[in-house]
């Protein structure tokens, strides 16, 4: 016999085989999902859902495709949270802290309260790539987001107001375009290929026989 | 955490024979080698698990049976009932799937100066685009070109590619990596610039970029932000259920239907774009599957209805390595990158029995021989599975290199106390992609005008068989080809009177062809939901 837990789906009471996440209980509860379901592998933050368990201080938050259903476990999923992200060009910002204060002003009125942190979905130090982007840290502020799902849990916890994973997402986006190296062997490649420079034997494989073409490719040198 | 009698005991062999099989370079099968194992073991030649469609433009060519029930099914809508004369939205482009090559599309068609528009069943980002962990192929170094690149993905799909759509792939793939990064993607470089790549299977040279092995996330999470940006209306939740033609016989939008009141609704549009996706969630053969929840192959029913032609439709891949343990994550994905960076394929007796980095049809088919037919396979309880000895990375590339370079893989096994650089994990094949699709032109167009496709619904650019890394790339290359094409197809478009006629005819065809199954499609999702007896 399989072994069962009882779990309360908002506040509702199912028992549901132990071994199941959180989302396939409420599958096996009878739940045909149309929100709160993505990619259901832990990277679309879809999912993200708030529990505790009953008789626990502590309230938890976790994705529910990615965590087992305990005994007692009080589940709510959050599947909308109203994120604001602001409308900004990617083109024109400006590179300097002031790209924050202009966009995401309130994250200069951060408590400290470490809150966003402790909610993580993906126990990312929330608070800390807040603090980055106060200082328009972006390349450390980027690194330390860059496993967000944007499930919104931190945000949902947040007494500021705070948007975090959008202030994420900025500094990530202008770390990536502006502050990281450029790769100067792409640049030649693509100038390369506007060229025209690999046409022509592309244009010979292209009306090759397919006994020529198989003739290459196994007999093709492999990169160590 | 790893228990069971069998499991611990293969384990103990595992890390007798590690230092052995780090050291050792297995060798690579011969073509006739390939073949045999092809033929014998991957899911694709098991004949009773195929059918011949009866009606449509492919009739008379095989697809699994899932696909056929739905490629013939019954529309959601009776074409009578749906008031045409006065849309509810009328754009210049209406684009279906709002994933990597959706999104594509979108900002390169608005770039034009179109008036576009995004309808997606679930949100913008959850899309097998969000999933791809391993990376994106290009050639851009120095040792490498178009037309080795061309080799490998020609080659590895079997000679079956169409050579323009390989070629468009391969060609504009470098400038596909550069507009990423000036969009804001962080590709992992080294200091001076130079991006660290990689190889996948069934590459020649190492050409896979990668973005630690979120590369996908990272991916879709920026083009997402870029057409949030440009304030292109995301209409979410709402699935196309069939596409509309007007009275030429032309492509000129879609029927609507929003996911959670059911509620019907008429878009208009110049020319459609079909980015759907995937089909994992159909299970073929009973198999998990790594996709998102949405991966039903809805747009390859849209298409097919509405007239255009299928290519290749009876090719699956199936990755060699999802997780077969634990039942939590039975199935997901366990990027192709573990095997990049240097873990091997280890049998119960703890032996290397293939070399980790062939093509993933070979690669899938030569694990289920090895539990199958050899009975070398390690028991999960629901199943089996073969070691993928991670902890080699380690011993080969230094201590930190998992967390750095694989962080969502030991994010995912520690959850269920498997810490990958200390223990092995355990894998079986899992559904992963389609590579067959909608049959385009090299401007990505169907077999119906205006009617546009682009990322995992095309048909035709892989062959038979996908590389590592050239599906991330597609839903990027083809996602903004499509862009481009339809920003400008759209200033000679003139759309006549909008009809169902055709969604009628399809079912006069089946009723004709003595079709009386009652399954409904598209599909929209897959049901998991559990009946009470």
């Amino acid at each position: 016999m399989e072994e069962m837990v009882n779990i309360f789906i908002f506040g509702k009471k199912y028992t549901v085989p132990a071994s199941l996440t959180i989302m396939k209980a409420m599958e096996y509860a009878g739940y045909r999902l149309v929100r709160g379901c993505g990619c259901r592998n832990g990277f679309c933050g879809a999912c993200a859902t708030i529990y505790r368990i009953k008789g626990e201080q502590e309230l938890k938050t976790c994705l529910a495709c990615q965590t087992q259903v305990q005994e007692n476990m009080y589940i709510a999923t959050l599947p909308f949270f109203p994120l604001v992200k602001q409308i900004y060009d990617i083109e024109k910002v400006p590179v300097s802290q002031q790209v924050m204060m202009q966009l995401y002003p309130e994250i200069y009125a951060c408590v400290g309260c470490n809150a966003c942190t402790k909610a993580c979905t993906q126990k990312l130090n929330v608070m800390q790539y807040i603090a980055y982007a106060q200082r328009g840290d972006f390349a450390k502020c980027a690194e330390e987001s860059f496993d967000c799902v944007m499930c919104g849990v931190c945000s949902s916890r947040c007494p500021a107001g705070i948007s975090h994973p959008q202030v994420g997402m900025l500094a990530r986006r202008i770390n990536g375009k502006y502050l990281m190296p450029r790769s100067q062997h792409l640049e030649d490649r693509v100038r390369e290929i506007h060229n025209g420079d690999f046409k022509e034997f592309l244009d010979t494989l292209m009306a090759e026989s397919d006994e020529q073409m198989m003739e290459r490719y196994n007999n093709r040198e492999i990169e160590k | 955490m790893y228990t069971s009698e069998a499991m611990l005991e293969s384990l103990k062999k595992v890390e007798a024979n590690r230092a052995k099989n780090a050291a050792l370079e297995p060798e690579r099968m011969t073509a006739e080698q390939k073949d045999e194992v092809l033929r014998t073991y991957h899911p694709d030649y098991i004949e009773s698990q195929f059918e011949n469609l009866i009606i449509g433009p492919n009739k008379g060519e095989k697809v699994p049976h899932e696909l056929a029930a739905l490629l013939q099914g019954k529309s959601r809508i009776n074409p009578d009932k749906i008031d045409l004369e006065h849309p509810d939205y009328d754009v210049d482009v209406l684009i279906i799937g709002g994933g990597g090559a959706g999104s594509s599309a979108a900002i390169e068609a608005h770039e034009g100066g179109a008036n576009v528009m995004i309808v997606t069943k679930l949100r913008i980002g959850d899309a097998n685009t969000m999933m791809a962990e391993g990376g994106i192929q290009a050639a851009d170094k120095p040792n490498d070109s178009p037309a080795i690149h061309y080799i490998d993905a020609y080659g590895g799909g079997h000679f079956k590619g169409k050579h323009e759509l390989v070629a468009k792939l391969v060609t504009e793939a470098p400038d596909a990596i550069k507009w990423l990064n000036e969009l804001g993607v962080e590709f992992d470089k080294m200091p001076d610039g130079t991006m660290i790549t990689t190889h996948g299977g069934g590459t020649s040279r190492k050409r896979m970029h990668a973005c630690k092995d979120y590369s996908g996330a990272e991916i879709m999470k920026t083009l997402r932000d870029e057409v949030l940006n440009r304030q292109i209306p995301v209409v979410d939740f709402t699935a196309a259920i069939e596409i509309i033609k007007d009275d030429k016989g032309n492509a000129a939008g879609a029927v609507l239907m929003n996911m959670e009141t059911e509620e019907i609704l008429v878009a208009k549009a110049k020319c459609v774009v079909i980015a759907t996706g995937g089909a994992g969630r159909l299970h073929y053969q009973g198999f998990p599957t790594s996709n998102h929840y949405g991966a039903t192959a809805d747009g390859l029913v849209l298409a097919y209805r509405a007239g255009a032609k299928l290519l290749y439709a009876d090719s699956l891949q199936y990755h060699p390595t999802g997780a077969a343990f634990p039942e939590q994550i039975f199935g997901a994905l366990v990027t192709e990158k573990v095997r990049s960076l240097g873990a091997k394929l280890v049998n119960v007796d703890g032996e290397v029995f293939m070399h980790p980095l062939e093509t993933r049809d070979i690669c899938a088919s030569s694990i289920i021989r090895e539990c199958k037919a050899r009975g070398k396979g390690i028991p999960t309880g629901d199943g089996e599975g073969i070691w993928l000895d991670t902890p080699i990375i380690e011993m080969k590339n230094g201590e930190g290199t998992i967390e750095k370079r694989i962080p969502a893989m030991l994010r995912m096994f520690m959850e269920y106390g498997i810490d990958i650089r200390k223990e092995p994990i355990l894998v079986y094949p899992t559904l992963h992609y389609q590579n067959g699709g909608i049959d385009i032109t090299p401007d990505g167009m169907s077999g119906v005008e205006n009617l546009y496709v682009a990322g995992e619904a095309v048909g035709g650019i892989h062959g038979r068989n996908r590389l590592m890394g050239n599906s991330l790339l597609d839903v990027i290359v083809f996602g903004r080809n499509a862009g481009r094409s339809v920003r400008e197809k759209i200033k000679t478009v003139e759309v006549g009177k909008l009809t169902l006629g055709h969604v009628k005819k399809f079912a006069e065809e089946r009723a004709a062809a003595g079709i009386d199954s009652d399954v409904v499609s598209p599909k929209l999702l897959p049901d998991y939901a559990r009946r009470a007896k």
